[in-house]
């Protein structure tokens, strides 16, 4: 149980998807300029997070992985290394339970549907959700770990991203010098709340 | 010809796919503490966007509306699936120094962003030079941040000694700092205003108007 709960804390704020390993900056900068959109955003990649790692890791374990075949009982599978195919098939499975996620929503919970809105399709080619897949099968976490990986990683994008909507909300009424306005500034103040949660850093779990 | 020269130049100051568009800026941070890495991510990102715009545009007419994201995708993911073995195969120390980042290239938004937005509407050429252009353009933003940060963060260049650093006994402190995450966003930031400065018609509008003191009274 603890060792759960130390990679949690762990991938919300010191491996911060956003601010320390720049994963869904587009998305970040994008959608960050209010707090409610941020927030609607943010829910759906926890949710797409925490079901596609798990789904990955199946995956990669049964499929994919150098001798995963073997469950087959077919001759010679033990040698059948596909993890070549790993970025194909994880792009494919993102893509496929977001489009499902889409259509269940439509039907069940509409409310959640119309206020996710345009952003559940956008989340496929948000990279911290490849990413998040990608680390899960660099650091060869098992499928409990993986599920606490994701719903972890997503929390602290979402943390992250609503924190950044806050903060852009009330500069919107400072007086930036006219180049910075905008972008330029949503820059440096990611780049200022980066340097805050560096100083997680330090934590040991 | 004059456009020919547009669509492959245009994206590298006036329609910059990191300082306007805003995509693909997750590796653009990522990988460019030094300057040789990102030298092969740029390589990378632009032969994956050239050829990407390139085949999705051939096949353009063939792809049914309701799924041309998965049909781009996988366009996009067996091409870096190609890069990424081709740079484990020649370049093995730097595609682990890359490591997942050259994966990532398929979420990469320019890559995404161009194949939906150019190649989808324009013949194969003109979509191919579009890849590159973006590539370039995308390219020069990442070497002129790597090019700062390695430089004042190591005193090396290419991994060569420019200043000599203070632990051989020379006499560069190196800033530390620019090594570390943080330091990539204020760099992106003022890239973005001094390119700004020199486009001014890039300059966005404010949301919100400062009122004149009311009293009439200069501060």
């Amino acid at each position: 149980m603890e060792q759960y709960l130390s990679l949690f804390v762990r991938a919300v704020f010191i491996e911060n998807m956003a601010l320390s390993f720049f994963l869904g900056m587009c998305t970040f900068l994008a959608i960050s300029k209010k707090v409610q959109a941020a927030l609607g955003l943010g829910i759906a990649v926890i949710v797409v997070l925490t079901i596609t790692v798990p789904a990955n890791n199946l995956i990669f374990k049964y499929l994919l992985a150098e001798g995963a075949l073997t469950w087959t009982g077919i001759d010679g599978m033990e040698n059948v290394d596909l993890s070549f195919l790993g970025l194909l098939s994880y792009i494919g499975v993102i893509a496929a339970i977001v489009q499902i996620m889409e259509m269940f929503l439509d039907k069940y919970v509409p409310a959640l549907y119309s206020a996710l809105g345009v952003f559940l399709p956008l989340i496929t080619v948000n990279c911290a959700i490849l990413g998040a897949s990608l680390f899960m099968v660099e650091r060869d976490y098992d499928l409990a770990e993986s599920a606490v990986f994701g719903l972890g990683s997503g929390f602290g994008w979402a943390l992250a991203v609503v924190a950044l909507a806050g903060i852009r909300e009330k500069l919107k009424y400072s007086d930036v010098p006219e180049g910075l306005r905008g972008l330029g500034i949503t820059f440096i103040t990611v780049g200022l709340m980066s340097l805050g949660f560096m100083s997680f850093g330090g934590i040991d779990l | 010809m004059s456009s020919t020269k547009d669509v492959l130049f245009k994206p590298v100051f006036d329609n910059n796919p990191i300082a306007l568009q805003i995509l693909g800026i997750c590796s653009a941070l990522a990988v460019t503490s030094s300057l040789q890495v990102s030298f092969v991510m740029c390589l990378a990102l632009t032969v994956v966007c050239a050829f990407s715009n390139l085949f999705v545009s051939l096949i353009r007419a063939h792809i049914p509306g309701s799924i041309r994201i998965i049909v781009q995708m996988t366009i996009i993911a067996s091409l870096v699936i190609v890069v990424d073995q081709i740079l484990k195969a020649v370049a093995y120390d730097i595609s682990k120094q890359l490591s997942v980042f050259v994966g990532l290239i398929i979420t990469n938004c320019i890559v995404m962003g161009r194949a939906e937005a150019y190649a989808m509407k324009n013949p194969p050429a003109a979509s191919f030079l579009d890849g590159i252009g973006n590539g370039l353009g995308y390219s020069i933003v990442l070497l002129v941040l790597a090019f700062i940060r390695e430089l004042f963060g190591t005193g090396k260049l290419f991994g060569f000694e420019i200043l000599s650093v203070v632990n051989d006994g020379g006499w560069y402190v190196p800033n530390g700092m620019l090594l570390l995450p943080p330091s990539a966003f204020f760099l992106i930031g003022l890239f973005i205003w001094a390119l700004r400065v020199w486009k001014k018609d890039q300059v966005e509008a404010p949301d919100f108007k400062i009122a004149p003191n009311s009293s009439g009274e200069t501060v």
